[in-house]
């Protein structure tokens, strides 16, 4: 059977891609990136120049996360994505299932201020398949209109349904509600894993997400959020905080973000195993890695670069021209209380809390 | 002489009919069957680990399973481990032992790295235990040989919320772990409730279509078919519109007056918007079979009943309904299996209590990839719907099955 499932699946999936038009020549580098407003500012600050100065032609497509895709181009041996951008937690889980070329720290350029480049990049920042990167941040934000009086100011302030009566938006995962629900509960940034890894830890925190159960709007795409505050569908939600700053400045949207016990997460590109396009591929991820392109970035969304040379190059939203650097996760103002996401923790412990949280939401 | 002659041209006939089929049984061979056989395999095949770690798992199937492993095999295991590292292939083994036991992914990862930075000489065992207390765990060494199974029903028993204990007997998983069986039940369930709103809503409006005159039957007709042909993901959307919190009806309820501001109606987001849009969406699926039988009833025979001194009901009972049957039984059959499989609708609209076990199935090809266990809940609602389909075939008898 060995021998026969990978040809049919092949076989199999060839047939349902032949459907999909003619195959890029091949020196057209395919990258893969989450769409959107984020998909347009990849587009814009490293496409675009990518292509300029190299003059390699470069075909974009969104996806929605997820590595089912990528895993069944790899076992068909038919790969036709080049380049995906991955949050780190599915970089590492693609890195170790093989579906990812490795990208080594001496791949990766200098840095902006003569630091060596392993200094460069914080511990834990990438996986080892992932160039880049980038830090988002995952924060509550409120509607300014739903909140004449007293406004939320701190994570808390999510779980107080009597002081800030509405619905709450939050994502349909366990990832990062986890950790907001211990730290809304006062566990300190520092122990918050180790609280997680005993099962009285995981109780408390899902306790604490029971508080407000009932009142729970789930979302899914990172594009819902600004639009259920938009509609007053929600009061209060968990999003991703280049998202409202865009909702913000270009949609002129009475947002607030409440930057307390924001949780940080990296994404990077990395380049799909096997592809006809390895050199290129490559190129490409090193002109991203670079200082000055992942500080590019935040001319069109508020997202921080993960190099610590980089943040000195942020300068201002291209659109409106605003000062980006206290619009990031990373500015001092807004990392009082920021947690860094484990993705460690959550390569060893995601498919059981998965579990976990499948259960919790269906009682 | 006619015999021979006849023969050949019945020879030719089917030759011909074969032939005709033949890019049709090939399609269905290709995009059909082959995934499915495919699927199947995989449910119960997952050689992964079996193939990178003959050594350790061969060491392995020795022992007792009751006290820790002896040396041998720590020194076995600890060297396959940092070999297979080197080779990039340690990681795809971590994930899958990482599934029967949370934590054996950085425990292996960790262990190998160590091991490779400090070569241990003959103390494999300390070694290993230095580097990760977990291999001091029989649980460990457990998970470890378990996923070495190529051929495992573990799948399948992980998809009932069955695991297996130190022993190798099958025991439940603990309570806040075990989420398939309900959610399986609950798909069952709403796919019934949905197909049973679907025949209470179809079966006038199929009569009426049916029996209605031509030019107002074409009209009604378009009206089941411009949603038919619509995109499902724009009914769906449109449905969040109409339905949400802030959405049209429930503007409209308070607008006047019906419902007060605070007491807006939970529509969507929960099983209600799962079963109202699910409804719309397959609702074309049970109107059209219906139509389709209803339209070779002859209104005679209802008149046929009248005139013998059947009341309306009785006429509509014991004449109509029994006629009209195999549209039942068809429109319910086709509603039931797409329910079952149904995915985008209730993922956009289920919220927290709407969702079925396509969710669960999707979130283990995209996020997990541990497509074994998708492949195991596939095959669940596979034998599901064959059991439908012999269920049917003893009630209806399949050769009444007609979409006309």
């Amino acid at each position: 059977m060995r021998f026969l499932v990978p040809p049919l699946v092949g076989l199999t999936l060839a047939l349902a891609l032949a459907g999909f038009g003619a195959p890029a020549k091949a020196q057209t580098l395919t990258v893969v990136s989450y769409g959107g407003s984020y998909g347009r500012s990849v587009e814009r600050a490293w496409v675009e120049p990518f292509m300029a100065e190299t003059g390699i032609d470069v075909r974009m497509e969104d996806y929605n996360g997820g590595l089912a895709q990528m895993r069944a181009q790899v076992e068909s041996g038919n790969v036709f994505w080049d380049v995906v951008d991955l949050v780190t937690p599915e970089a590492v889980r693609a890195c170790d299932e093989g579906l990812l070329e490795f990208v080594t720290l001496d791949e990766l350029p200098a840095s902006a201020d003569g630091t060596s480049v392993s200094e460069d990049f914080p511990p834990d920042s990438r996986s080892e398949c992932s160039g880049g990167g980038l830090v988002s941040a995952t924060i509550v934000a409120y509607d300014n209109r739903q909140f004449p009086g007293e406004r939320p100011t701190r994570l808390e302030d999510f779980f107080d349904l009597e002081r800030f009566p509405g619905r709450r938006g939050m994502r349909r995962v366990p990832i990062v509600n986890l950790e907001f629900a211990l730290l809304a509960d006062g566990v300190p940034l520092d122990r918050v894993y180790s609280t997680l890894d005993t099962d009285q830890g995981i109780a408390r925190a899902f306790a604490k997400l029971d508080t407000i159960k009932d009142e729970i709007v789930f979302w899914e795409a990172g594009a819902q959020p600004p639009q259920m505050l938009a509609d007053g569908e929600v009061v209060m939600t968990t999003a991703y905080n280049g998202r409202i700053f865009n909702a913000q400045v270009l949609e002129d949207q009475p947002f607030t973000i409440v930057w307390d016990g924001q949780v940080q997460e990296t994404s990077g590109p990395g380049i799909v195993l096997g592809t006809p396009r390895l050199e290129i591929a490559r190129r490409f991820i090193a002109f991203v890695s670079r200082p000055e392109s992942l500080a590019g970035i935040s001319e069109h969304i508020s997202y921080s670069p993960t190099r610590r040379s980089a943040n000195a190059l942020v300068s201002t939203h291209l659109e409106t021209g605003i000062e980006m650097a206290p619009h990031m996760p990373s500015a001092p103002a807004n990392m009082e209380r920021a947690l860094i996401s484990s993705w460690l923790w959550w390569a060893d412990n995601g498919d059981e809390m998965n579990e976990r949280f499948a259960v919790w939401l269906s009682r | 002489m006619a015999f021979p002659l006849n023969s050949s041209l019945l020879n030719n006939r089917r030759l011909r009919a074969g032939l005709l089929a033949a890019p049709l049984v090939l399609f269905v061979a290709v995009t059909f069957l082959a995934p499915l056989a495919a699927m199947l395999v995989r449910s119960v095949h997952e050689p992964a680990v079996a193939r990178a770690l003959p050594q350790t798992l061969g060491a392995l199937a020795q022992w007792d399973g009751r006290e820790l492993p002896g040396k041998a095999v720590f020194r076995i295991a600890g060297s396959e481990f940092v070999a297979l590292n080197e080779r990039r292939a340690l990681g795809s083994v971590a994930t899958r032992v990482n599934r029967l036991e949370s934590g054996m992914r950085s425990t292996l990862l960790g262990t190998a790295r160590a091991l490779a930075a400090e070569p241990p000489g003959d103390s494999w065992r300390q070694a290993m235990i230095a580097a990760d207390p977990d291999w001091a765990e029989v649980s460990s060494w457990l998970a470890l040989r378990r996923a070495g199974e190529a051929v495992t029903p573990r799948h399948y028993l992980n998809a009932l919320d069955l695991d297996r204990g130190g022993a190798g007997e099958i025991v439940r998983q603990p309570e806040d772990r075990r989420i398939y069986v309900s959610l399986l039940l609950r798909t069952f369930a709403i796919s019934t409730a949905i197909t049973a709103i679907c025949l209470l809503l179809a079966y006038p409006l199929a009569w009426l279509l049916a029996h209605a005159r031509p030019r107002r039957a074409g009209f009604l007709l378009l009206l089941v078919l411009v949603p038919f042909w619509t995109s499902l993901l724009v009914r769906t959307t449109s449905w969040i519109v109409l339905l949400q919190n802030q959405g049209v009806i429930n503007d409209l309820l308070v607008a006047l007056g019906i419902l007060a501001e605070e007491q807006r109606l939970a529509l969507i987001y929960n099983m209600t918007g799962t079963i109202i849009a699910m409804v719309h969406v397959l609702l074309p699926f049970m109107i059209l079979p219906l139509y389709s039988i209803m339209r070779t009833i002859p209104d005679r025979h209802m008149q046929a009943a009248a005139s013998l001194g059947a009341s309306h009901w009785q006429a509509l009972r014991r004449v109509y309904w029994p006629q009209s049957l195999p549209g039942v039984a068809a429109g319910s059959l086709l509603v039931f299996i797409l329910c079952i499989g149904f995915y985008i609708t209730p993922a956009l609209v289920g919220g927290r209590t709407g969702q079925l076990v396509s969710s669960m199935i999707a979130y283990h090809m995209e996020q997990s990839l541990n497509w074994g266990l998708a492949a195991a809940l596939g095959g669940i609602l596979l034998l599901l719907v064959a059991l439908l389909y012999v269920i049917y075939d003893r009630l209806v008898g399949i050769e009444k099955l007609s979409l006309n």
